[in-house]
């Protein structure tokens, strides 16, 4: 039986299940496949807090939603074509995303009747008419992997549990994906339990075969490689490409990195991916505390390192002062902020952009930070080497503002020539500055207002630095009004005086009279919002902001030229609030705060709204 | 004495050929602590030790928190880092482990070092972090004027508690020997001879050494540690400990007692081979911990010496180590292979 190929441009999947049916791992893989196959995509898992709610519930539910395309796109998705769901909980949790007409396949051995008493379904969802609106598959997907496996020397138990790789193997064929990444990915990860790796491997082509002789799917699906830039590419979340960016910037300083961190998500996973570099000269310190975490890389720092401390905002909160200690003492520190969803715990797998104005003010005292935000999973590494240039350049602690979306997120990224990454490096000072001979550890460049960097060990320039107040130039400890006003107002002028690229405006026409301005994560959504209103005859202006602190000179000059500034936020409005202070500017503002990424749709209509409106 | 210790503290600092003096490590900035302040002595103490460890004065640093004693590093011609409260172990940790070059210091109080930083203090001595930590103890906020402190005696009456406080005090040597500290000490202001003799013993000692000096706040609890100056009854209270030498002071004697602990009884009535001989190298930390608990609750009778001096590995050795061996087995980082690493595939 030959089967009908259809030719699609772009496809959103989601994997759904249990947290522990491995849908991260189903996830995971299938991207790697796509990857291998050319699509461009990205990627978006969604997990609960819980590492193992109670089986078969509604807040176990763990899911893993891919996007890719013929053409280059810009977010996760908005809403899934194809839903795999494991069990009734995944369905129910999940249906609600999904539009009229999209496919669900779905796992019949778990719709038992205690499952579905479990998530309140007093009728199985897949007997009754209640899916009609949509197509589904049945597929007993556990008994036919148990079936698949017979022969194998395995308990049942260990043989459902492949039913993960059954279910990629279906979907592997459904969308023409490769299969060997994944037949050696298996033998490497069972490479010890050879018995593990077959089986897998087995439930993997049975899922293939399945899909290529049952009726249940007529059709099969094509989406032909995307024509992206030429290079080598490899995908990548937004916590591995800043753990990758803070040791290109390390190696780019010519500074050991030091990370003082404290395990929190969804943050931990930078600390676990620079603690397998330690033959980069990465010391990773797992500190008793947020606050130990950024004390420790702050002592480092004094003595030369590159002092790096990685956190999500609770934690931002507890470093606060020694945040504030850096400021006044001037030394370099970057602080990474990777935000979810608040206030207190919040929803710790949740993300949200509820940081900036800790970021900006979350301290006592004038204490300027400059701010750097990410705008995709990618672009964490490039902004790992930007934080790291201003820290060192200008002996300041930088905030770097990634959050829940981007760290989990992925997306292939065109690797850099390490050759053409920017030298970030800046001596240490080493002959006394004074006109008597003498050592001034704040007495300034003119141009940057930097102080000597001057470590230990450094003969003749021993000196004290400390929270107290230091008198301009000799750094000793002073009280003096009038020298206090000129530190405060020194230390502002030097973060306001960062040099940072302009804002780039995006208004491929020049015509557009609404402009719509962001920053950090929602660069996607927003941008992939104005091309479908550009795709449909609109017009709009889009920039967005990866400096938040300086911000780019002419930001103030892009604003007004447009009729209206449109700026969607997961936040209640902060950076509006700074943009309307700063730039007497009517900032309308978007917000959502539901602990989950913009949709491209619902952008797009609120930019219309704002077009049409007068 | 130096058989006390492992004797490797500052074998990677390096030494200087010039001939210090205590001139050497004075700042310029003028000393302000109130007059009498026992302060005034350790400091005096340690510029007058220093240029017997021979270092290069720029290898070492003086990390301090808040309080009257954390003003100290401003006025040593070292590096020092004056930070914010309770921090200073956490640091100096980061500064230690990642320049074992260097000789650090940190200067802390009770309040500073048992309160607000009790966390980082514990966790500095449990890593073994090659720190020299010298805990001012007062028994009172001095720079904030009064209030009972973390070791203050129960029921004592101060600004903030007027009927008394209510909180059990805590023993540093107690809490640095539960916390597993390999070097834990106790001095005096006072006694310069005795507070010098300890601070060679905890440099010498490679990893978190913990020295607890008795320090008279003159203003706002004075003499609290005078039964241990008054030459009617020093002699008598004070046990000085020193590894293999008996535990006795001029009138009483260490003994094993009958429930398996150790007790105090009148030196006479006992003979000279049944007084406890001190073994400060024990690796079982029970007889120093129990020593830690003679002087409860009063000054009846105070060990006075180093309690605990075992060889463990330092922090910032192990944290070396790791990385040397990571080299030898990936060899030196190379970050194009680093971001070549992973599925990669080829596009044009």
């Amino acid at each position: 039986m030959s089967k009908q190929v259809q030719q699609l441009d772009r496809v959103i999947i989601r994997f759904a299940g249990d947290s522990g049916d491995g849908m991260q791992l189903t996830g995971d893989r299938f991207t790697a496949g796509t990857a291998e196959f050319g699509n461009d995509l990205s990627t978006l898992p969604n997990f609960p807090a819980e590492i193992r709610a109670p089986a078969g519930t509604l807040p176990g539910v763990s899911s893993f939603q891919l996007h890719f395309a013929d053409h280059d796109i810009l977010t996760p998705g908005d809403a899934p074509n194809v839903l795999v769901a494991m069990n009734p909980a995944a369905l129910k949790a999940n249906l609600g995303d999904l539009p009229r007409g999209a496919d669900i396949i779905a796992n019949t051995d778990e719709f038992t009747k205690r499952n579905l008493q479990k998530v309140g379904y007093a009728t199985s969802p897949l007997e009754d008419d209640s899916l009609s609106e949509w197509r589904v598959h049945a597929v007993p997907l556990t008994s036919l992997t148990v079936k698949a496996l017979d022969g194998f020397d395995l308990s049942k138990k260990d043989a459902e549990r492949s039913k993960n790789m059954f279910a990629l193997g279906l979907l592997s064929w459904l969308y023409h994906r490769p299969t060997e990444q994944t037949v050696k990915f298996l033998e490497q990860k069972f490479a010890k339990k050879p018995d593990l790796a077959k089986a897998n491997i087995a439930a993997f082509q049975a899922g293939w075969n399945y899909g290529e002789t049952t009726e249940s799917f007529s059709v099969s699906y094509e989406v032909k490689p995307a024509r992206l830039a030429p290079g080598v590419y490899r995908n990548i979340s937004g916590n591995q490409a800043l753990a990758y960016g803070l040791i290109a910037a390390s190696v780019q300083a010519k500074l050991p990195l030091f990370l003082g961190s404290y395990p929190i998500t969804p943050a931990s996973d930078i600390l676990h991916e620079l603690s397998k570099h330690k033959h980069f000269g990465v010391r990773t310190f797992q500190a008793e505390d947020e606050i130990a975490g950024v004390g420790a890389a702050l002592g480092a720092a004094f003595g030369g390192a590159l002092g790096v401390t990685t956190t999500s905002g609770p934690g931002v909160a507890l470093k606060a002062e020694t945040i504030g200690l850096a400021v006044t003492t001037e030394l370099p520190l970057i602080v990474v902020d990777v935000q979810r969803a608040g206030p207190s715990t919040g929803m710790p797998t949740k993300t949200e952009q509820t940081d900036l104005l800790m970021a900006m003010f979350g301290r006592n005292g004038e204490s300027p930070v400059p701010i750097v935000a990410p705008m995709s999973p990618s672009d964490c590494f490039d902004a790992a080497i930007e934080a790291a240039r201003i820290a060192v350049k200008y002996r300041t602690p930088v905030m770097l503002l990634s959050d829940g979306y981007l760290a989990n997120g992925s997306e292939p990224w065109k690797l850099p020539e390490v050759s053409e990454l920017p030298d970030i490096s800046q001596a240490f000072t080493q002959e006394p500055n004074g006109a008597d001979g003498e050592f001034l550890p704040f007495k300034r460049d003119p141009e940057t207002l930097a102080r000597p960097w001057a470590i230990p060990g450094t003969a003749g320039l021993e000196h004290r630095i400390g929270g107290i107040e230091k008198a301009d130039g000799t750094g000793n400890i002073s009280y003096d009004p009038d020298n206090h006003d000129f530190m405060v107002r020194t230390r502002a002028a030097k973060i306001a005086g960062i040099d940072v690229p302009p804002l780039e405006v995006d208004d491929p026409d020049g015509d557009a009279k609404v402009l719509v301005i962001g920053w950090g994560s929602t660069y996607g959504p927003i941008a992939a919002a104005a091309r479908r209103i550009r795709k449909s005859g609109g017009k709009v202006a889009q920039a967005h902001l990866r400096h938040l602190n300086p911000l780019p000179a002419n930001t103030g000059e892009v604003l007004k030229r447009y009729d209206k500034v449109l700026l969607p936020e997961i936040n209640l409005g902060q950076l509006a609030l700074l943009l309307r202070a700063r730039y007497l500017v009517d900032v309308i503002s978007y917000n959502r705060v539901r602990g989950l990424p913009f949709k491209a749709e619902e952008l797009a209509g609120v930019i219309q709204d704002v077009i049409e409106s007068d | 004495m130096t058989e006390l210790v492992n004797g490797r503290g500052l074998s990677l600092v390096p030494k200087t050929d010039v001939k210090q003096s205590l001139k050497d490590f004075k700042s310029d900035q003028e000393v302000r602590w109130c007059p009498g302040c026992g302060d005034y002595a350790i400091l005096a103490a340690v510029q007058s030790f220093l240029p017997e460890l021979g270092l290069k004065r720029e290898n070492i640093v003086f990390v301090s928190g808040i309080g009257c004693s954390s003003r100290f590093p401003y006025y040593l011609d070292t590096y020092g880092f004056h930070s914010i409260h309770g921090r200073a172990p956490a640091i100096a940790t980061g500064l230690a482990a990642s320049r074992p070059d260097l000789s650090v210091w940190v200067i802390t109080g009770d309040g500073d070092a048992l309160s607000i930083g009790g966390n980082h203090l514990m966790h500095a001595l449990r890593r073994n972090v090659n720190l020299n930590i010298l805990l001012f103890n007062n028994r009172i906020y001095g720079l904030t004027k009064g209030q009972y402190s973390p070791t203050s005696e129960l029921g004592k009456i101060t600004k903030s508690t007027p009927m008394g406080s209510l909180d059990k005090p805590f023993n540093p040597i107690s809490l640095a020997i539960g916390a597993e500290a390999s070097f834990v000490a106790r001095t005096i202001d006072s006694d310069r001879k005795h507070l010098q003799s300890v601070l060679r013993e905890a440099t010498a000692h490679r990893g978190a050494s913990l020295v607890e000096i008795y320090q008279n706040c003159n203003i706002f609890n004075d003499n609290a540690f005078e039964q241990l100056k008054d030459p009617a009854v020093r002699d008598d209270i004070t046990l000085r400990l020193e590894h293999g030498q008996p535990i006795a002071s001029a009138s009483k004697a260490v003994v094993r007692a009958a429930n398996g602990g150790i007790e105090v009884v009148a030196r006479d009535s006992v003979s000279a081979d049944q007084i406890l001989v001190h073994d400060a190298h024990n690796p079982d930390p029970s007889v120093a911990f129990a020593l830690s608990r003679l002087d409860e609750p009063a000054f009846e009778h105070v060990p006075i010496g180093i309690f605990r001096s075992v060889d463990r590995p330092s922090y910032d050795g192990l944290m070396a180590e790791q990385l040397e061996d990571a080299v030898a087995q990936k060899g030196t980082g190379d970050l194009g292979a680093l971001l070549m690493g992973g599925d990669t595939w080829r596009i044009g």
